[in-house]
């Protein structure tokens, strides 16, 4: 079978800095991959590649059967990308925001409606502008803006920042429900612990490379709290 | 003329100069002096302008080499837009360096003439103030690229700028008469006319050799920054042996 | 098409909430109508000669605010990755900001025609003249506008820059609109079409070329 995401030795540049100093990494379509590294060591830039936004300046990448060193524009509408920024109008209200980047994608306002029950965004907040929301609730409701597009490759920047336990239990299960219906995601995390447990695979991220991880012995394919 | 480089692989000041450039050099200086000679000694004074036909040896030939070089901007802009390769984006922004410059001249020695002539600096006439016009948004455009940028954002986006200014000034068709002698049209004959052209083409002379010297050099520039990407790179892979460690600080950007 | 409404609507609502047109930039462009009268002596009569002028200058003024805040508002929280990642079509984009400009100009011109016709005594004796005048050149205005604002929204220090760039760029519009502008308020003989006609070119050639080069605008490279 195809894989999702297959990059062989891509390099990625911002500005002259090689944020991607030859990456190989093969995801096939399905699998949960946790990208863990240290601060700086290009889990960001290796997101935004698979999106196709960040130009690869050489090697080779295709993401969901798109050539990005050919047209990396046309990958972009089939993925979901949840990063630091949260994407929101800050003027707007939640449901205005969702509903906005729904239709933009060409998915319908009851996909966002959907979206935000999904991550539990009550029904009050949805009137709000999002310049009111705590930090938390911008995240959920960026998520839910992602989530809303039905992406096939689920891209995401520490998921888990910022959220409480039960949004981070909320993130997990649509993770394990997205990956069940056949999408592929790639997530960046530190909180290893939760992570490890989601994942059926971690690779490490380290200066502008990936490298597998050696797993112990019984865990790994298997998540435990499945 | 020659730059400062880093690069320890390249030993020796790198010049920007070559035999082409030296022998054009030669003609430029050469021809500077000849052009003076001719302008202000050995051509007779007009008998409509007087002596201050002798302005318009300089003035033609700058206010000329300025539209060229503007042209050349826009063309290679667009050339860049389509082929997306450095050579159209440093040609672009080299013209348009040297186009402001000829261009202040210009500028310079015609308000000398109409000191002389009208009695003021300056006069609100299309002309003029389409003059003014593209001076500044050369100005802007040379603003924009001093801004540190990815090279290729900077490309596309500055290229947009003599695109759209040369679509409009096209559309205006105010393209003939760019000089403020447009209308006085001069009867220029014998050593008149050869001294007018003979600035034409010193200045075309002078300008291809600035030219090639402010390619190079912005050529050598991007060069010199480039050479350090594979260094980069290994030095960026060489961080798995060093700083692989499994335990990052919380919450923090890659 | 529908894109181009999703963005236009969006950014109207963007302004309704905000308020930043309405609360910002109109007063901005009374103030400057107001001291304009300060400046320039009423008791003299400079004021009727250059009301035209001073109308369409204060109009640019307040096109780079608008302009500005239209597109700072992308530029925040990687608005610009996400709607790179919407798969919209850049002219679609493009498109929308101008339209949504387009309301928003024609709306401040609207209550500055009738702050010069109180504060000014102007008299439009052509009223369909002025509209169609006011409407192409906004056109024109918005145009040029929306690529140089998403340009300067991509720069550092972009936002000083704006009418730097723009506004050399607009000089042909403005001088047209106040040539149109005097034939309506009839201070100048002759028929009005062909500064209308003039305007119109400017604004297909912008508007032309805002749409080509959205794309590249809203790439990294």
């Amino acid at each position: 079978m195809q894989p999702a995401v297959h990059l062989r030795a891509a390099v990625a540049l911002l500005g002259r800095f090689p944020a991607l100093a030859g990456v190989d990494l093969d995801v096939s379509p399905g699998e949960i991959v946790l990208l863990r590294g240290p601060n700086g060591a290009g889990k960001t830039t290796l997101l935004r590649v698979c999106a196709g936004l960040a130009p690869v300046s050489s090697g080779e990448a295709v993401v969901l059967g798109v050539d990005l060193l050919r047209d990396r524009a046309a990958v972009r509408r089939r993925v979901g990308l949840l990063g630091h920024a949260t994407f929101l109008y800050e003027d707007l209200t939640v449901s205005e925001n969702v509903d906005f980047w729904a239709r933009a994608s060409g998915a319908s306002l009851n996909d966002g409606r959907l979206a935000l029950d999904r991550l539990e965004v009550a029904g009050r907040l949805h009137d709000l502008p999002v310049h009111a929301l705590s930090s938390g609730q911008r995240r959920r409701v960026s998520f839910a803006a992602m989530v809303a597009r039905r992406p096939e490759l689920w891209l995401l920047d520490e998921p888990h920042a910022g959220l409480d336990p039960s949004g981070r239990d909320i993130v997990d299960g649509l993770v394990r429900e997205a990956a069940a219906v056949g999408a592929t995601v790639l997530f960046a995390s530190h909180e290893l612990d939760r992570a490890d447990g989601v994942a059926d695979r971690t690779v490490e991220v380290v200066g502008g490379t990936v490298v597998p991880v050696e797993v112990a012995a019984g865990a790994g394919s298997e998540p435990p709290r499945a | 003329m020659t730059v400062d480089n880093p690069v320890p692989a390249a030993p020796g000041p790198i010049s920007t100069a070559s035999t082409a450039t030296r022998v054009l050099g030669l003609i430029s200086i050469v021809g500077l002096v000849a052009l003076a000679v001719f302008g202000l000694v050995l051509s007779p004074p007009d008998a409509k302008l007087g002596e201050t036909i002798r302005i318009l040896y300089m003035h033609v030939p700058t206010v000329s080499t300025a539209y060229l070089a503007f042209v050349i901007t826009a063309v290679a802009s667009i050339a860049y837009l389509w082929k997306r390769t450095e050579f159209w984006d440093l040609l672009a922004a080299s013209c348009a360096e040297l186009g402001v410059l000829f261009f202040g001249l210009t500028i310079l020695n015609g308000m000398l003439w109409g000191k002389i002539t009208w009695g003021v600096f300056w006069r609100w006439e299309p002309r003029l103030t389409t003059t003014a016009v593209l001076m500044l948004t050369y100005i802007g455009y040379l603003a924009v690229r001093q801004i540190p940028n990815d090279t290729r954002t900077r490309g596309t986006i500055t290229a947009m700028i003599p695109i759209t200014h040369k679509a409009v000034d096209w559309w205006r068709g105010l393209h003939q008469e760019k000089t403020i002698f447009g209308t006085v049209n001069p009867d220029m004959r014998g050593l008149q006319l050869f001294t007018a052209y003979l600035g034409l083409v010193v200045f075309l002379v002078l300008f291809a050799w600035l030219l090639i010297h402010r390619f190079r050099v912005a050529w050598l520039t991007e060069r010199a920054a480039d050479v350090g990407v594979d260094a980069a790179i290994a030095e960026r892979r060489a961080e798995r042996a060093l700083g692989s460690d499994p335990t990052p600080s919380p919450g923090g950007a890659s | 098409m529908r894109e181009a409404a999703l963005v236009m609507r969006k950014d109207l609502r963007l302004e309704w909430r905000s308020k930043v047109g309405i609360g910002q930039v109109l007063p901005f462009s009374l103030l400057v109508v107001l001291l304009f009268a300060f400046a320039l002596d009423p008791d003299r009569g400079v004021l009727d000669k250059v009301t035209s002028g001073l109308f369409w200058v204060v109009v640019l003024f307040s096109s780079v605010l608008t302009i500005e805040r239209s597109f700072s508002v992308e530029a925040s929280d990687g608005i610009f990755d996400a709607l790179r990642l919407s798969g919209m079509a850049p002219a679609s984009i493009y498109a929308g900001k101008v339209a949504a400009l387009v309301v928003q100009l024609v709306a401040v011109e609207a209550v500055l025609a009738v702050a010069v016709a109180v504060f000014y005594d102007t008299t439009f004796h052509m009223p369909l003249l002025t509209v169609a005048v006011a409407v192409v050149a906004t056109l024109g205005i918005a145009g040029a506008g929306a690529s140089y604002g998403a340009l300067a929204a991509r720069l550092r220090s972009g936002s000083t820059l704006l009418p730097l760039l723009l506004l050399p760029l607009l000089a042909p519009v403005l001088i047209s609109a106040t040539r149109g502008f005097e034939v309506a308020s009839g201070r100048e003989a002759g028929p009005g079409w062909p500064w209308i006609a003039l305007l119109g070119i400017f604004a297909v050639v912008y508007l032309a070329l805002g749409a080509l080069l959205f794309r590249p605008l809203l790439e990294d490279a």
